[in-house]
């Protein structure tokens, strides 16, 4: 039984119902894989908790945060909702896109960063609100952009 | 905020900061609230609840204690018994579960043991949104505090994280999703309180409604439902953002003036500009215009009265930059791209809205295109397991129906009258980006096939 196999068997216990395992299991196996499910994921997950990879699939497809391609080493999502659009998200979209020189929903060919779109991060009044992997940056602005890709570069 | 002349309660002690080390929360009163409670019955504590008139601070603020009655006693159905908190917090403009957590992880933990023994469950699920990481850590932490002081007694806690889906704010999809399958709503019958997590009874409470039964049981709830007004008892955390000059999450008393909210304790909007409109309760409720505002207060009762909805008390403060069909594009494109598709008018529904604003918006609608806005939005009204579509729809009817003249401007003038100027121009939803990829796809694909 491989490490994350084992590890899966102690999210298991925490649940009356292996099933429920599920979620967690794929997320931790992302984690492992460096942010996205190859079909080796897929089928360790599976043989872990007695399902099928086609089910494992059916999960992961269904929710935003599990990713089926690769993604960047730093996957940057700015929120574009409402609130956070109103205080300039399209200027701070705008200048990530010029910084790393891709538009937003691809990744750079150098494999070091991501750039997505996303719905509300749930940072209303801390606009605009930036995920780098999954850390939030509050209160960013276009004239921010060029120094915190700097620091994620030089990571 | 000094100009606030309520006591604090969800945040009592804090300062304006963070009470996250176990002692420094005991020095403030912690747990004081659990004693009194382990010297209830599970049939007190609900009074008390009842007493308090503490109403559900997810949204559709139906009574908690009530919802915790209708769970069936042990002896009536001799399954386990769940308490499931709803800390999958969504809904766009709202962002105060996130900053309890992060504040007052105790308060919050405490009341989620008091709650289980009110409804005499031994098994607790916080179901934590997937995005919200530090707020996961900060409540691991607190967990593991209260677990070394044996504070949980035979309670056992789970945090679950979530994965990225609206619905799975909605109690049944939420259910599904914590069983481990896609987060798509149930129907309903069967409820929760009788069949829920794993078929068993449930109760969903939301984390603020959980938050604040805390500081019920220290107060007694005769006390706190002196707090507020009629029908809205207590304090709320209100989520004010938009173009306002001070955003941020406030703890008001129910009742408060939503002008004075904006203007007061908000600093007014941002940069000298006009107020054109608010959203008062989350991107799903209905739109009030800036002499709407004047008058309503922010209580159930006074938000119904408008025609609108208290909701999430998420209010998001717009300036008169905003073009409203570009409003209302954007909300529809966030509730196109978290429908579950499993109703099929929510999830054709919801699409449908957003091409039809984009082509008014492009200038090339008539007015036949805004009664087919009107009519689709009927067609998803009520007709879904959830009212995720129907948000959409009476969301988006409300920008048409106040801002009428600015939609008929853009058939008329066949262009966009903010001429580019908006505050929303040129903003990419996750959805304009799925369909450029999927454009790319498919000429690709077609012409393998070719080949």
């Amino acid at each position: 039984m491989s490490t994350l196999q084992t590890e899966i068997q102690e999210i298991r216990s925490r649940y009356p119902d292996p099933l429920s395992a599920v979620m967690p299991a794929l997320q931790l196996a992302q984690e492992r894989a460096g942010g996205w499910l190859p079909e080796a994921a897929f089928r360790e997950v599976a043989e872990a908790l007695d399902l099928t990879p086609a089910y494992c699939l059916s999960i992961a497809s269904f929710y935003d945060m599990f990713h089926l391609e690769p993604v960047g080493t730093n996957n940057i999502e700015v929120c574009t909702n409402v609130s956070c659009a109103v205080c300039g998200a399209k200027d701070v979209v705008d200048a990530f896109e010029k910084e790393l020189g891709i538009h937003a929903g691809d990744t750079t060919e150098d494999g070091k960063f991501s750039l997505r779109a996303v719905e509300c991060l749930g940072g209303c009044g801390w606009a605009t609100v930036v995920a780098v992997n999954n850390r939030h940056r509050l209160h960013v602005q276009a004239a921010d952009v060029p120094g915190i890709v700097q620091e994620l570069r030089s990571e | 905020m000094s100009e606030l002349a309520t006591p604090e309660v969800i945040f009592a002690g804090t300062n304006g900061g963070a009470l996250t080390d176990i002692a420094d929360y005991e020095a403030v009163g912690g747990f004081t609230a659990l004693k009194r409670a382990q010297a209830m019955t599970p049939d007190e504590l609900i009074e008390e609840l009842n007493a308090s008139g503490l109403r559900g601070r997810g949204g559709a603020f139906f009574p908690t204690g009530r919802k915790w009655s209708f769970v069936p006693k042990p002896d009536q159905i001799a399954k386990p018994h769940y308490l499931v908190i709803n800390a999958d917090e969504s809904e766009p403009g709202t962002f105060k579960d996130r900053e309890i957590m992060l504040r007052v992880p105790f308060r919050f933990l405490e009341g989620c043991v008091i709650a289980a023994r009110g409804i005499e469950s031994k098994h607790v699920f916080i179901y934590i949104r997937g995005e919200y990481e530090r707020e996961f850590e900060v409540l691991r932490d607190a967990l593991e505090q209260m677990r070394a002081k044996k504070l949980l007694g035979d309670v056992t806690i789970v945090l679950h994280r979530g994965a990225g889906a609206y619905i799975c704010g909605e109690e049944t999809a939420l259910l599904e999703s914590l069983e481990g399958r896609r987060g798509q709503p149930r129907t309903k019958p069967p409820f929760p309180a009788i069949a829920g997590l794993y078929a068993s009874p449930t109760a969903v409470n939301n984390v603020e409604s959980i938050t604040t039964v805390t500081p019920i049981l220290e107060l007694g709830g005769a006390e706190y439902a002196k707090l507020g007004v009629a029908n809205s008892t207590g304090t709320r955390v209100f989520s004010l953002s938009g173009n306002v000059e001070r955003p941020g999450n406030y703890e008001l008393p129910h009742g408060y003036p939503l002008r004075d909210l904006i203007n007061v304790v908000g600093g007014g909007i941002a940069g000298g500009r006009k107020l054109k409109a608010v959203i008062p309760g989350g991107s799903s409720t209905p739109i009030l215009t800036a002499a709407e505002v004047e008058s309503v207060t922010l209580d159930f009762d006074s938000m119904t009265a408008a025609g609108t909805a208290i909701g999430s008390a998420a209010v998001i403060a717009l300036d008169d930059r905003v073009c409203m069909v570009q409003l209302a594009i954007r909300v529809s494109q966030f509730y196109e791209h978290e429908s579950c598709g499993k109703c099929t008018p929510c999830r054709v529904g919801t699409r449908w809205l957003t091409q039809i604003l984009k082509k008014l918006e492009a200038g090339r609608g008539d007015h036949a295109d805004l009664d087919l806005l009107l009519d689709v939005g009927g067609r998803i009204n009520g007709t879904c397991l959830c009212p995720l579509g129907d948000s959409d729809a009476i969301a988006v009817a409300s920008y048409v129906s106040k801002f009428r003249d600015e939609f008929l401007d853009h058939i008329e003038q066949g262009a966009c009258p903010h001429n580019g100027g908006s505050s929303l121009e040129g903003i990419q939803a996750p959805t304009d980006i799925h369909a450029a990829h999927l454009h790319h796809a498919n000429i690709e694909r077609r012409f393998e096939v070719i080949a």
